[in-house]
């Protein structure tokens, strides 16, 4: 009789999984790769020879430069200030003895289509839309004010759709404090803002870091979210790609923004990785965190 | 008991909950009140209405999208659910680079943002001149369902004691039957969630499904892009208030299931 060493199972098992993901996900990332090397075909697509020329296009066109400035920054002020809007929230609802009522508050709105919540932002923004409606009606304006299409207008919708992403890590992570560390801190003479800072936000900075991993990587990726409340002035990295894709058909070039993207993408999650000190593995725990509580709010 | 005095009054965090609450309920508060509303633009009151409902039900494009939008849901949440399970279970008990570059391979689809999927899909099917359509969606649906689903059963799968699967082998079981016979019973409350995931995964994508879509494929997200584009008509509003009393009365069951589950 064969006895059984070897703990687990044979790989065997997890073989059309990594197939399929290896087929449909990784062979297209690198075909992007090599795209972007390559020179434009006249009517889309791309050819031989091998060229840097997309690259040298990209990084001498200055609109390039600024579309990467803005996604940049639309990104970086969106989450700050989800972070700053999470952080009372979810302490409020981790001391709260309504917990699970409130994390279900908060996750609601989520089970609404993410372009229909779109949609409602413009509603409000739009020039016959709640805000004008109310300012005129109360005799303070006399023509519509224009908050849409405005890079602002994409930070207000990003904040909207991220926040339950910065919510649960934090929320999760205060949940697990223990208050008797705040209490032995004022103990020994911290007044109580102190005792937050130095002791509080540090025993939930794995939190902090998840949430911001969890708003800002989506956020870079925006695509519908200035597509439709962004117009010109708010045009992210991805309308970038896409118009590149589908208006100029250039396929090179679309790839080698792509390319630029991907790096930038991987940077943050490194800069992450480094930060917070740990490796991949527990970048899994930090999933894990993130989607426990949506499993535990369906049990 | 003076953990009162430790969390302290919570005034601010209060103030910001309410401000938070607001904030993420005004837009869908506005588009369930206007989904009423007799003006056909503008937010002004002008009567109460449903005949943007019945407008609703009688468009063709959008029942159309709904059909489809559903058999892809439920066709690539099946298929990645039996993928994706299968992965972790085969995956979980490895160790070293495989583990690795394992954890990878899975999670990269669901950091790496969804516009880079969406293109390199369809530049690599179009390089393979394979005609876009529901086939290309659901393969992509079926790409991303798969990493979540694994992550989900495999966070589950660290909760599993594994002198159960020794004790089952002791007793001669094969390892298809440790599987089928032990596993899977046991983690199936996750399987479940893993499977609902990617249902509304699926149902609520667009960046992907609008990239890897040919003529004449559409789904619910890509009807609802395009009424918007197009020129706003009240029929959205009624639109997204039945889908929000869908997808509460089908969370609600899912919570039910779950329960008689345990």
């Amino acid at each position: 009789m064969k006895v059984i060493l070897k703990k687990g199972f044979n790989v065997f098992y997890s073989l059309p999984g990594f197939l399929w993901l290896f087929v449909f996900f990784i062979i297209p990332t690198l075909i992007i790769v090599v795209f972007s090397f390559l020179t434009p075909g006249l009517y889309g697509g791309a050819e031989m020879p091998f060229t840097l020329s997309s690259y040298a296009r990209i990084f001498s066109s200055s609109g390039f430069w600024n579309i990467l400035w803005r996604t940049i920054y639309i990104s970086a002020i969106s989450t700050i200030l989800c972070l700053g809007l999470a952080l009372p929230v979810s302490y409020f609802i981790a001391t709260s003895k309504h917990k699970n009522f409130l994390l279900n508050l908060v996750i609601i709105p989520f089970w609404t289509n993410f372009l229909l919540r779109i949609f409602g932002w413009m509603v409000i923004l739009g020039s016959n839309g709640l805000i004008n409606s109310l300012l005129f009606n109360l005799g303070i304006i006399e023509n519509p004010l224009n908050l849409l299409y405005k890079p602002w207008s994409v930070v207000i919708v990003i904040i909207y759709m991220y926040l339950p992403y910065m919510i649960f890590p934090i929320y999760s992570s205060i949940e697990k404090f223990n208050f008797n560390l705040l209490e032995a801190a004022m103990d020994l003479g911290a007044t109580r803002s102190k005792a937050f800072w130095k002791v509080l936000i540090p025993a939930i900075k794995g939190g902090i870091a998840a949430g911001i991993l969890l708003v800002f990587i989506p956020a870079l990726g925006s695509y519908a979210i200035p597509q439709l409340v962004g117009g010109t002035e708010g045009a992210m990295l991805g309308n970038l790609i896409a118009r590149e894709l589908m208006v100029s058909r250039n396929w090179p070039s679309s790839s080698a923004i792509s390319v630029v993207f991907l790096i930038i993408t991987t940077f943050g999650l490194f800069v992450y990785l480094r930060i917070n000190n740990r490796k991949v593995k527990n970048l899994k725990y930090v999933l894990r965190e993130t989607y426990d509580i949506e499993g535990k709010e369906n049990e | 008991m003076n953990s009162q005095k430790i969390i302290g009054k919570r005034r601010f965090s209060l103030l910001m909950t309410i401000f938070g609450f607001v904030f993420l309920y005004l837009p869908i508060a506005i588009l369930v009140i206007m989904s009423f509303n007799d003006a056909r633009q503008g937010v002004a009151w002008n009567g109460f209405t449903l005949k943007w409902y019945s407008e609703l039900f009688k468009n063709g494009d959008i029942w159309k999208a709904f059909w489809s939008t559903a058999w892809i849901a439920f066709t690539s949440a099946a298929i990645a659910t039996v993928i994706g399970t299968f992965t972790a279970i085969g995956f979980y008990w490895r160790k070293g680079k495989f583990k690795r570059i394992g954890s990878i391979t899975i999670l990269s689809p669901l950091i790496f943002p969804d516009i880079l999927m969406g293109i390199s899909l369809l530049i690599f099917f179009i390089a393979l001149k394979f005609p876009l359509g529901y086939p290309t969606i659901l393969i992509a649906h079926i790409t991303f369902c798969i990493s979540y689903v694994a992550i989900v059963v495999n966070s589950r799968l660290e909760d599993f004691d594994y002198s159960i699967i020794e004790a089952a082998r002791d007793l001669g079981a094969k390892n298809m039957q440790v599987i089928l016979k032990v596993i899977i019973p046991s983690v199936f409350p996750a399987i479940i969630a893993a499977f609902l995931l990617s249902v509304t995964l699926s149902v609520d994508d667009f960046v992907i499904t609008f990239f890897v879509t040919g003529p004449g494929a559409t789904t619910l997200p890509l009807q609802i892009y395009s009424m918007i584009k197009m020129g706003v008509s009240p029929i959205i509003n009624a639109l997204s208030t039945i889908l929000l009393v869908l997808t509460l009365f089908v969370s609600f069951l899912g919570v039910k299931f779950q329960k008689f589950i345990f």
